[in-house]
């Protein structure tokens, strides 16, 4: 009965695996292996002298107090948009997931912002809560609340999470409620008539189902702030005030595209992708074991 | 009968073609970094040399803000693919000047071309910025500006300030005054914090940014800016922030509609700001030097300048040369430069332009334009105020930037702010130092 497809060949299963081995090469080895040689280079900016110094570029990055702020920085931004953006867009979804007239509508309007590039996102928060040019930070301020996200470094961290978390809702609530609509109704059904109440359904029934497409999107997360939210700090606070935004991968934009300082920048991308192997591996070694698939 | 009409349609064309190369422009890539109205002059100045000859087409293109605009042309370079001209910000030039190979120095282009060219015709404050030590001018003054102190006029009338402030302890005696008038949130403030409050209230008092001219005599050069007086400015600045008697903006010129909105009545920025401002402010404005302390003796100096310059990359063909040359030489027409500056706000570059201008009653009827001009020949410069040459001074400036704001936030002390962004700084030049040699 059963069906099965033995290939003896030696050859043709490579053959087949060579297009994705290049690109995957070509876009992803390639450009890494340049930032680790980069990384034990001086160079100047135009890249007309450089000079070989070994592990100085990381000596000199581990000598700044504003390497390890930025790395709390980072932790702080990365948890903060991690756990909102995943919140608020299960929230959503499961609202979207009610059998509502509007939903299409609803549903159409929430993955909008998805569509926006981040420094276009990034100037329109700017500009919504900019202290004295603001549409939001007027109210504020005649509400008596000192708002100054450009001098008060937790001010200026609040409005880059709402604006990455807001940039990220979108992509979330869409795998959310893909997973949230493939779930049998007949289980939750089941549950309902057992007398399980919404709350207790969601947790017992709903969340553990949902649990694959959860820890799919904690991955896809977590490299989004790593890498993807430079543009986003860089229209709203510039790594202000005083560094308190200033994430290590917008340090790495800083030092090496506004700086010329190419070989620190290569060194402290080095370091970032070391964090994300190792994020990542520990999110597959220990968060995927409580996964049910 | 069609197929044939097009095979001789072709031809005709071919032959076109073919005649053309013995008039063959030769194309020169501008790259800028103007926007609105001065993006329009920029256009304009090319439209009218292209018109002017036959022999070459300036082909402006505007690539973003000043720092994009020089990162493009860097990454262009690297690709083979630079323009032949590109305009750089002034604190880009210790970046672009070390970039040997990569650059074509305008007076070595201009004898090379056999264009007439005499440096002294350019105002010295301006070309002294962009020429080495032995005078040789290294890049092409094109918009240059300083500091200036932006008034609004019928605010202070208002709160019953009598004058124009003139050192700091009147400006800061009018802020408080345009505070208790209804100016809540800021009685004063500025744009570019590091340039306004570190670069040119150095020049200005005629202490130094850093050793060695601050960095014209070499790039073995250490920052000084942590000094008694800056301490004291800045710990004045910080009590000030207190209670928003002085309301600092944010980075860059972000906070300049601060001024424009009525928000703040007395702001410091460029004097290129003077095209925003007679098209936003709907009030009574002018432009007044910047303040200093009456007890540092000889204040004020002179300030230094701020704007662009052109700079010609090298690696091009002799002939491109040639017609850049003869665009640069289009450009010192003592007409053009005096329309240039009475449009744009910007300075004249040369000192024919400027006592044209000067004669034709222009200042009297627009006082805003020739402050800076006053305040860049207010005296003879010293090593203080000749200018400033540091290398990486673009990440430099936010570095400083970020040691501001903490002081200003009441992280740190003035003192403690001040050390810290020397450091920091100096750090940043041993790194350049040793990628320069």
């Amino acid at each position: 009965m059963e069906k099965s497809a033995v290939f003896n060949g030696k050859l043709l299963p490579y053959l087949l695996l060579v297009p994705q081995l290049i690109i995957t090469f070509v876009f992803f080895y390639w450009p890494a292996s340049q930032a680790v040689w980069q990384s034990f280079l001086r160079e100047d900016a135009f890249g007309l002298r450089s000079e070989f110094i070994g592990l100085e570029n990381y000596q000199a990055l581990f000598a700044q107090p504003e390497y390890y702020a930025a790395m709390l920085t980072t932790l702080v931004f990365s948890t903060l948009v991690a756990v909102l953006s995943l919140s608020i867009a299960l929230l959503f979804a499961t609202q979207a997931d009610k059998n509502l007239k509007a939903a299409p509508v609803y549903k159409t309007f929430m993955i909008w912002p998805y569509a926006v590039a981040p420094a276009v996102a990034g100037v329109l928060w700017f500009f919504m809560f900019h202290p004295s040019l603001g549409t939001l930070a007027r109210p504020l301020r005649w509400m008596g609340f000192d708002w100054n996200p450009v001098l008060n470094g937790n001010h200026a961290m609040m409005l880059v999470v709402m604006a990455a978390v807001w940039k990220q809702i979108s992509y979330n609530f869409l795998f959310f409620l893909a997973g949230l609509q493939s779930i049998p109704k007949s289980v939750i059904e089941a549950g309902a008539i057992d007398g399980a109440g919404p709350m207790r359904r969601f947790w017992t029934i709903v969340f553990p189902l949902l649990s694959p497409t959860t820890f799919f999107l904690l991955v896809v997360n977590v490299v989004y702030v790593f890498f993807d939210t430079f543009g986003i700090i860089d229209a709203v606070t510039g790594g202000g005030p005083a560094g308190a935004t200033t994430t290590m991968v917008y340090k790495v934009y800083a030092d090496g595209r506004l700086g010329g300082d190419l070989g620190g920048s290569a060194a402290q991308s080095v370091v970032l992708m070391v964090i994300v192997i190792a994020l990542t591996a520990i999110q597959f070694r220990y968060v995927e074991r409580k996964v049910q698939y | 009968m069609m197929l044939r009409h097009f095979g001789l349609a072709t031809t005709l064309a071919a032959t076109f073609a073919l005649a053309s190369p013995a008039h063959a422009v030769t194309e020169l890539q501008w790259w800028h970094a103007m926007t609105g109205g001065n993006n329009d002059v920029v256009n304009k100045l090319a439209a009218d040399f292209n018109a002017s000859q036959s022999d070459y087409k300036v082909v402006p293109s505007f690539k973003g803000g000043y720092a994009d605009t020089m990162n493009a042309g860097i990454a262009a370079f690297r690709a083979g693919n630079a323009p032949h001209i590109m305009q750089v910000f002034e604190v880009g030039t210790a970046t672009m000047m070390s970039a040997t190979g990569a650059i074509k120095p305008v007076y070595q282009l201009m004898k090379d071309a056999g264009e007439p060219f005499d440096p002294k015709a350019y105002l010295p404050t301006i070309t002294g910025y962009y020429s080495t030590s032995k005078g040789e001018m290294l890049s092409f003054p094109f918009n240059s500006s300083s500091t200036v102190m932006w008034i609004n006029k019928d605010e202070l009338k208002k709160a019953g300030i009598a004058a124009i402030p003139k050192t700091w302890p009147e400006v800061f005696d009018a802020a408080k005054k345009l505070k208790a008038a209804g100016h809540a949130t800021c009685g004063f403030s500025n744009a570019w914090a590091s340039w306004v409050h570190i670069e040119q209230f150095s020049a200005w008092h005629n202490v130094p940014i850093g050793t060695k001219s601050n960095g014209l005599d070499g790039f073995d050069t250490e920052l000084k800016f942590n000094s008694p007086l800056h301490v004291k400015h800045l710990q004045n600045l910080i009590d000030l922030q207190k209670d928003k008697t002085y309301d600092y903006g944010g980075r860059a010129n972000a906070g300049e509609a601060r001024f424009g909105s009525g928000e703040c009545a007395i702001f410091l920025t460029s004097s290129g700001y003077y095209g925003t401002a007679k098209g936003t402010a709907k009030f009574d404005f002018t432009s007044a030097p910047m303040p200093y302390y009456p007890d540092v003796a000889g204040a004020p100096q002179n300030s230094i300048i701020g704007g662009a310059s052109l700079w010609v990359m090298g690696g091009k063909k002799p002939e491109e040369y040639k017609g850049v040359a003869k665009f640069f030489a289009f450009l010192s027409d003592t007409d053009r430069q005096a329309k240039l500056h009475q449009e744009s706000g910007y300075l004249p570059i040369t000192k024919a332009a400027y006592e044209k201008t000067k004669a034709s009653g222009f200042y009297e009827k627009n006082p805003v334009l020739e402050t800076p001009l006053k305040e860049l020949t207010n005296k003879e410069p010293t090593a203080n105020s000749r200018g400033l040459r540091f290398g990486n001074m673009v990440q430099m400036r936010d570095l400083w930037a970020e040691e501001m704001e903490a002081a200003l936030a009441g992280k740190k002390t003035a003192k403690e702010a001040l050390d810290a962004a020397v450091a920091r700084g100096n750090a940043v030049l041993r790194t350049f130092e040793k990628t320069a040699k």
